[in-house]
Parts: C-alpha cells; structure tokens; sequence
C-alpha cells in the first residue's frame, strides 16, 4: 500500500478516497490546517476540519468587478481558482499586537508578545501564484537589513500544500507573469487533481523532506507515466485558456516614463479609492501602527494593522498629504506594483492572480490600464528617438 | 582714450564676453563710488538716473511700511548689480536702498548709457542681454521667498 | 582625537531581537529653540544599551501613549550614548513630546537610515546647505567634520530661515565661527529693520559663496523646494551630481521598511535614505505627487 522510499521529486498518486489521510496526517503532526471553504457566496480560507469542508463541486466565475459561483457537474474539489482571501491573512494578519508597555512610576517596562503565540499552519490548496506571492512577501520580510519576527515564526512552521489548476479564471494571467498555472518551488506537496473513467486521484510531487514525512503517513502508489502526462496535459490546456494577457517586455520603464500619461487621468473617473485592489492583493503588504492605552493611562499597546496606499493619510506629513489625488494614488499602487517593485525587490510584485480586477467595484483591469499605456507611450523608445529632445 | 575703470570693468562677470569697444563706451559713463554703513543710496520715488554694481559690502532692498517700520526684502552684495530702473519710464526708484555695511561699488550714469544704447543698438542688445539675465534672476529668487518655503502651512 | 564611531558597549540596530521594540530613554533636558521648535536631549535608561549613529540617521521616538514619530538625530556622535533631537510641533505626538519634562521617560528605537558620506569628504571643500529645521539633521556632519579639521579644505555653512528668530543653535554657529576655520554665511526671507544681514532665499548665496566647484562635496537639507532649487544652483556652478546630497522626507510608520509608508519612487526613505546623493533621485525630485 505504502511505499517503503520516497524522495523529494517523486511523484505519488493518492486515491480521493484517502485524501482524508493527509488532512488527518497534518493534524497528528499539530497543524492547523487552513485551506478554501465555502462562505458567504464565496470560496474563501478557513479552517478544514476535513475534505467534506472543502468546496466540493463547485467553481467560480470571474470578470471584472465580478465573482458568482456555479454548481459544476463534477465533485472536483479544486475546480475553482482564488477567492478574496489571500494566505497573508494568516502570515501577515490584518491585527497583529505587536507589544504592551507599562509606565510604573518614572518607568517605562515594554512586554514583547510570546514567541509560542504564533500558530503552526498547512495551507491545504495554495495555488501557483500564491506560491510565487509568499515567496514576495518572503524577500520583503525576511531577506532585507530587518526580519519581521512574527512573520519568520509563521512562516517556518509553515507546511504547504499546493494545487496545480485544472482551469483558468477568467481575470488570470499568471501565464503572462511566469507564476503559474503549474508549482513549480516554494511547496512540500504539489497536487493535481485527476479525474479519468470514474476515477477520482491526485498526483502528488513531494517537495521537501518534510512532504515526505506527511506522505508517508498517507496511503499511495508510484505514480505512472500516463498520469505526469495527464497533468501537463491540463496544465498546458490552463495555460492555453488564461482569462487576461499583462505584456511585461520593459514594463518597469514604460511605467516610470509615463509619470504624466493621460490614462492616469482616465482611470481617475472610475477609481473609488476603495482600497479592495490591496486587501485582495496577496503581495500588497503596506500596514500602519496605532499606540493606544488604556483608561488609567498606565498600560500602553502597540498594534499593527493593514493599511491602504489608496487612502488620502497614507502620505500625510506636515499638515498635509503628498498624494492628496486619487489619481497619484492610482498611479502609486501600479507603479508600485509592476515597477518600482522591480527596483526594490529584484521581481515584479504582480503575479497574475486577478484577484484586484475581480474585486475592483468598478472593474477597473490593471491589464487593460497597463497595455493603454503601452499602446500611446508618451516616449520613443531610445532606438527610435530623433535628434530632437522628446 | 583708457579710462581707469576699464580694467576694473573687463574682470567683473557682468561684463564677460562684451567687445572692448562697448566696455570702453560704458566705462565712460562709470565712476567709483563709496558708502558708509548705514547711508541711504536712494529713497523710492528718487530719479533712477544709475545703477550700481557692488564691489564689497551689503545694501538693503527696504520699503518704508507705516505700523511696520523700514522693511528689508532683499539685501544686495559683493559681486551683485543693484537697480535696473534706469532701464525703463519713468525712470524712478521702487524701492530705498540703505547700505548694511561700508559698501564699494561702481556706479553708472544711467542717462548716459541710455544715450549711447540709443545709438548704438548692439551695445543697447548686451546690455538688455545682461539685465535681462539679473531680473530673471531676482524674480525667480523672489518667487521662493513668496512661497514662504519654511512656514508652517496647514 | 577618539574617533566619533569608536564606542564600548553599544547595541546596532538590527541585532535587536525585535525592531519594533522600542528602548526606555530618560529625558535630560528639553530645550525650547525657537517659538516651534525644540530639542529633546536624552539618556538610555540601561547605560548598557546606548548606540552609536552616522550623521544624517535616525530614530523613532515613542511618547508613551501617544505615537511615534521619525525624527533625525542632531547631537554630535562623539557624545553617545547621550542623544538630542531637534524638532517642529507639527502634530499630536509632538504636542506631546513638548509637554515631557525632565525625568520623564520616552521609547527610542533607532539608528535607521543612510548617513552623510564621510570619507568620501576627505580632500574636499564642503558646502553645507541648510534650510529652516534643515540645520538638525546637519548638526552631526558638522560635529565631525570639525573634529576632524585637517581632513578637509575649506568648510562652508550656507543657513537659509524665514526670519533671525526661527535660526537654530545661534550661540552654537557662533562659537563655530570664532574657533574653526569655518566659513558661515546666514540669511532670511524676511527681517524687521533690526537685522542687519542678508535677506533673500538661501540659494542666492551659492553663486558667490567661497568653495572650489570643481573639487567640492555638498550637503543639503531644508524644505524640498529649497533642496530643489539649491541642487540647482551647485550644479550651475559646478559641483558635481554625484557629489550632491540631500536629505528627504515622508511619512513613517516603521522605521524599518515594513509599513510602505515612505516610499519616494522606487527608494523607501527609512533604508535607502534619508540621505540620497542626487543622482540616486534627480528623476524623481520635483515631480508631483510622487
């Protein structure tokens, strides 16, 4: 039933039936296994207690400013992409206390939060974007001067489960970012779902040590040469079908010369300055802090909690905002987004995902905005510049 | 003829690039003059018959405000030009100006230069050039002092 | 001379277990400097745990309570683990740090930040640049380059207020004056009859200031119109881009490059500034909105 050895690179297959299996191997090995679940008339992450928790049947169509979900005619269990939760939420919380201070006296004592209050999670379904935004997320809080503590700690107990997609949504575009549809790093399992005569299986591809560990506990066979050409069958059919096409050739140039382009005063008239687009977004990482105390003034805390480059105080300084327009606040996010991130971070901080044209009340396409741009860049490219000043 | 000041004039940046014939009309129309600290150049409202090019000291650029007394905007020093209004009808200070310091300058007979401008248009087009250069100069410096850049604005 | 950097017992930033733990500093003295402005001078409570800093860096101050704000450090290096900030009341927590007194205790963490180059001075004229406040975050460079004179040719302050009242640290520019070879030249946008020095906008003073263009290191700091008009200047003079450097400003809630807030283009101002040579902002100085 069990392999007796089984390596990193291997490649498994697990019957729907014993799938149950690795929830409950998580568990056993003190998990809090996390991973998409129907609420609110969206697929959203949340605690599994079992597969029966997950969205069984079901998928998602997307546009923008548009997310329904639909019965499908299978009992496919990842027939669906992202919904408006992004796996932040657990590694980044939206409120995170960062400290507590007491003043006794003349003196000042600061209480740090308990390094065992961080939870051991296993994201059960991360897709292949969200492997490439934690991975984002990881150079912005671990790899720089600073390390987030509460982060690293979350993010070492960390056990990932990913799921290779099976279609495209109808915002995805992860094909024109180079993060998906397949997993290809950043997980201990990778999964595939595979459905063929009746039949109902997972390919599984063991990432690390420690998916070997999990695996073993779970009951599973080699996995055959039809089967790896079942599952770059469907991820080559997902790639083929992506919903949105982003052009990146020279993108971070083509943003930072057009600091002045009219598609910013454009797509001024439809933003809302909401914020959705960076509560959706899983690399969007930007939070504020608030000191507070309580009545008797002797006990202070400090908590963290998300913020928003779209609201009007989040360049307040000396009486007065920096970007008090929504259209320079557009402007930052995408910048931010798809160039300068580039600068500060060595990779784009886009990857595909469509979650912020989804979520977007007005429906407003960072695709759609980026190519209006390319398509009346203010600025020759250098090859074609006459001797003229541009 | 060599006029004393022509010397004086060739090394001073206003005049770099100007034909020697032109400094040497110009020159002709200039003279060496000295202030004590303290002394009174001209009251607004005077006739602006010269300007000035100041070889060491400070003048104040000063407005008589009642309630608020003499009120500098703009010192002028070293190296600097004071008063262009020679330039233009009718020919009047806008302005008093009052030395800070013993100040050394050169003065120009403004009505004498405006003649030989008159004559001779391509000594008329270096000096315009010139002053052209300084007023561009002082509004642009102006318009930073109007923005007040250290106050606190709400 | 001990060198400015040489300190026993100190913590850098960034081995402290928790960046966003501040440090208890007891408050020594709060100095008023101007009608707005005032100097916190401040011990830490372990004398165990003071830190040494490079001009031009910066800590968090939390007032108890209140918030936290970024403000640069002004006091001279040599003098750690004691530290002064100079600041505006400009806003809630720093109504708040001005009402503090002597023996009250504040959280710091620091240093962060880029610093005023150093070495890159030596053999050098240096021009300094001041603008309003701006003279603060200067004070530092200044301390070390007076403490090592021989290292430098000729030394110029340039200091631009809005009026002989809002000057900072006048006593201070004095002694300067008398005791270096320091050149320090003063001026204000406005002045009632009483003054008897330069009025005009700080950059008017650079076309004729004492400084070899050619072989000189700038420093600028003041209100971002002035630090745009100034870079202007030294460069029609002469001075070279890459020896230009200013110090910029934005919204911080961390210090650390965590929050976002003080992205200035593509730079985050807590860890690529504040201190930038030009070059590093010239396409993004001026622009608005950025």
């Amino acid at each position: 039933m069990t392999a007796e050895r089984l390596h990193v690179g291997d490649n498994v297959v697990i019957e729907r039936e014993h799938l149950e299996h690795l929830l409950l191997a998580l568990v056993s090995r003190g998990y809090e296994v996390v991973g998409p679940t129907l609420r609110g008339g969206a697929i959203v992450y949340d605690r599994l207690t079992s597969t029966e928790d997950l969205p069984s049947g079901w998928t998602d169509e997307q546009a923008g400013g548009k997310y329904r979900l639909k019965r499908r005619k299978d009992r496919a269990l990842f027939g669906y992409v992202v919904g408006p939760h992004s796996w932040k939420k657990f590694l980044h919380p939206p409120l995170q206390r960062l400290w507590q201070a007491a003043r006794n006296g003349k003196g000042l004592r600061i209480l740090p939060e308990e390094e065992k209050a961080s939870p051991k999670y296993a994201f059960f379904g991360v897709r292949a974007c969200e492997l490439h935004a934690i991975a984002i997320q990881d150079k912005v809080f671990l790899d720089g001067q600073f390390v987030d503590p509460n982060y690293k700690a979350r993010r070492e107990n960390l056990f990932i489960a990913a799921v290779n997609c099976g279609q495209a949504g109808g915002n995805c575009f992860c094909a024109s970012m180079n993060t998906g549809p397949k997993a290809t790093s950043g997980f201990d399992l990778a999964l595939t779902e595979l459905s063929q005569n009746g039949r109902h299986y997972f390919l599984a591809e063991v990432g690390t040590v420690r998916g070997v560990e999990v695996l073993l506990l779970v009951p599973h066979q080699p996995a055959n040469e039809a089967d790896k050409q079942n599952t770059e069958r469907i991820l080559d059919h997902t790639t083929r079908h992506m919903g949105r096409r982003l052009d990146t050739r020279g993108i971070k140039e083509l943003l930072y010369r057009n600091c002045e382009h009219p598609q910013w005063d454009n797509v001024t008239e439809r933003c809302l300055s909401c914020a959705n687009c960076t509560m959706v977004c899983p690399t969007c990482f930007c939070t504020t802090v608030e000191d507070v105390t309580d009545l008797t003034g002797e006990h202070a805390e400090r908590w963290r909690r998300w913020d928003s480059c779209f609201t009007v105080d989040f360049s307040y300084i000396h009486g007065g905002s920096v970007r008090a327009t929504p259209r320079s606040r557009y402007r930052q996010w995408m910048t931010h987004k798809l160039a300068t991130w580039i600068d500060q971070f060595g990779v784009s901080g886009c990857v595909g995902c469509g979650r912020c044209i989804t979520w977007c009340p007005v429906g407003i396409d960072i695709t759609v905005e980026a190519g209006a741009i390319r398509e009346s860049d203010s600025v020759k490219a250098p090859a074609d510049q006459s001797k003229d000043s541009a | 003829m060599i006029h004393t000041l022509e010397p004086i004039l060739r090394e001073h940046p206003f005049f770099h690039g100007m034909e020697d014939r032109h400094i040497e009309l110009i020159a002709g129309c200039s003279m060496n003059v000295r202030f004590e600290a303290g002394q009174v150049i001209f009251h607004e409202g005077d006739p602006a018959d010269h300007f000035y090019l100041i070889r060491e000291g400070l003048v104040s650029v000063q407005f008589a405000i009642p309630h608020r007394g003499l009120t500098t905007v703009q010192t002028v020093g070293g190296g600097e030009v004071l008063g262009w209004s020679w330039l233009f009808p009718p020919y009047r200070w806008h302005f008093d100006a009052r030395t800070q310091q013993p100040t050394h300058a050169l003065a120009f007979d403004g009505k004498c230069l405006r003649a030989k401008c008159d004559e001779d248009h391509d000594l008329g087009y270096e000096i315009y050039k010139r002053f052209m250069q300084i007023v561009t100069e002082r509004l642009e410096s102006t318009r930073l002092q109007l923005l007040d850049m250290y106050g606190n604005h709400p | 001379m001990a060198t400015i950097l040489e300190q026993p017992e100190v913590v850098p930033a960034g081995l402290v277990p928790d960046p966003m733990l501040p440090m208890p500093y007891r408050i020594q003295r709060v100095k008023q400097e101007t009608d707005d402005t005032f100097t916190l001078e401040i011990l830490p409570e372990d004398s165990g745990k003071g830190f040494s800093f490079a001009p031009g860096q910066f800590n968090m101050l939390y007032v108890f309570g209140v918030g936290e704000v970024p403000i640069s450090i002004s006091s001279d290096p040599g003098d750690v683990p004691l530290l002064k900030h100079t600041t505006r009341v400009v806003g809630t927590v720093t109504k708040a740090m001005r009402r503090l007194k002597r023996g009250e205790i504040m959280g710091i963490r620091g240093p962060f930040g880029t610093h005023w180059p150093g070495e890159e001075a030596t053999g050098r004229d240096v021009v300094i640049v001041a603008g309003g406040i701006g003279l603060a975050p200067l004070r530092p460079a200044l301390y070390r380059l007076m403490a090592e004179r021989e290292k430098y040719r000729k030394i110029v302050l340039l200091y631009g207020t809005r009026t002989p009242e809002d000057m900072l640290y006048r006593q201070e520019l004095e002694q300067w004056r008398g005791k270096f070879d320091l050149e320090i030249q003063v001026t204000v946008d406005r002045a009632a009859s009483s003054w008897r020095g330069n009025v005009g906008v700080v950059t008017t003073m650079i076309p004729r200031a004492p400084f070899d263009p050619s072989n000189t290191l700038a420093m600028v700091c003041g209100p971002e119109v002035m630090m745009r008009f100034t870079v202007m200047e030294l460069l029609k003079r002469g001075v070279a881009a890459e020896h230009t450097y200013l110090s910029a400003e934005r919204n911080m809630k961390c210090g650390i490059g965590f929050c976002g807030h003080c992205q200035y283009g593509p730079t985050f101002i807590c860890k690529d500034g504040p201190v930038f040579a030009f070059a590093r902002i010239a396409a993004i100085l001026g622009k608005s909105e950025i």
